[in-house]
């Protein structure tokens, strides 16, 4: 086993926030400039940029873990994340059917287009990505516990859609498999704030929504290979697997 | 004025508490950011909301308001009924938004010298 260098939240071109040069190609040549092992898509209320990123890394030995950013009914950002791409696909139908539909308007939210290997435009959501899904966090984490997959709420202290401003405190008896913690200013203290985080696996990620921030901030994972079952023990400190967070 | 009249007056469908509306409302504040309710709201006060998760309750309970108000139609969850009644706390919905309902209450309040 070995550390492995994990950036487990990117968005792509398909999310509206996400920058137009943030193209699966794009993102894992610059996953293999930034020396990473794994890369995990987490696009606002979508998985499809997943398969193709999945695919383009393989060429390139980068790790691409299948993955989303939820909005819940709360408002709370909670990162999912899917063994394969056929669980992945299930959970998009969920997502499907759940995401508030308002129509995208791209000159003020930005554009949601999916693209293949050669950057070619091949579609666009039309739908308003970053909006609510109708489900709270409890039936959210169930649902995602339901399919195998990791739920991990996301930069729990930003002042905005996170569970601490949006729920006040951690709910009692949440099914989370970690939590994701911004490293801004006073990240330490807000930990020492809220002692019942040391309960939970924490990560930390770059949220990247540029190339440019690929890989600033970085998870590292014990393991054996670069693999979601690997990962998975890893947060759960199982059979010598074990994060950590630089 | 008590939680009652304002059921009544509104006529709002009652979740939990049933047994506990004679309270006194003493104000209200309207806010969907729990953290934010924690800050500001004030003890004996009406909370209204769309949020329907359990923490609502503790909120509620810590900040010793009147009730909560769900707003929207939304219904609360299971688990949120449950821990309302377990605390005490009176839980109340309307199919109304959250701007009619603020401004039916207001007049009630301004009626009895509240605001």
């Amino acid at each position: 086993m070995r550390w492995f260098r994990a950036d487990m939240h990117i968005h792509t071109v398909l999310s509206p926030c996400g920058g137009l040069d943030m193209s699966p190609i794009n993102i894992v040549q610059q996953a293999t400039r930034k020396k990473l092992d794994i890369i995990a898509i987490s696009d606002h209320n979508s998985t499809r940029h997943c398969r193709i990123t999945q695919q383009i890394g393989e060429k390139y030995g980068i790790s691409v873990i299948a993955g989303a950013e939820l909005n819940t009914k709360e408002e709370i950002h909670c990162l999912a994340f899917f063994e394969d791409i056929e669980k992945a696909d299930l959970f998009q139908q969920i997502i499907d059917q759940n995401l508030v539909s308002i129509p995208n308007k791209p000159e003020i939210f930005g554009y949601q287009l999916m693209v293949d290997e050669e950057e070619n435009i091949i579609g666009e959501e039309t739908r308003l990505l970053v909006s609510s899904l109708q489900m709270g966090i409890d039936e959210l984490s169930l649902c995602v516990n339901q399919l195998g997959g990791l739920f991990i709420p996301a930069h729990i202290n930003r002042l905005h859609n996170g569970i601490y401003s949006q729920l006040g405190f951690m709910p009692s008896g949440l099914m989370a498999d970690a939590l994701e913690i911004t490293r801004r200013p006073g990240y330490e203290t807000f930990l020492k704030e809220h002692p019942e985080t040391a309960g939970f696996c924490l990560i930390t990620n770059s949220d990247a929504h540029t190339l440019n921030q690929i890989g600033e901030t970085v998870t590292e994972f014990y393991i054996e290979g670069p693999c979601f079952i690997e990962i998975r023990e890893a947060l759960r400190n199982e059979n010598g697997r074990k994060v950590r967070t630089l | 004025m008590t939680i009652e009249n304002v059921i009544n007056e509104l006529d709002l469908q009652v979740f939990a508490g049933v047994n506990k509306t004679g309270r006194q409302v003493k104000g209200a504040y309207v806010s969907d950011l729990l953290s934010d309710v924690m800050g500001k709201a004030r003890e004996g006060e009406l909370w209204i909301t769309m949020q329907t998760h359990k923490n609502i309750i503790a909120v509620a309970s810590l900040k010793d308001l009147s009730a909560i108000l769900i707003v929207n139609g939304g219904l609360p969850e299971e688990e949120t009924i449950a821990a309302a009644e377990q605390e005490g706390v009176i839980l109340l919905g309307t199919g109304d938004r959250s701007f009619s309902t603020c401004g039916k209450l207001y007049k009630m309040m301004e009626r009895d010298a509240l605001v």
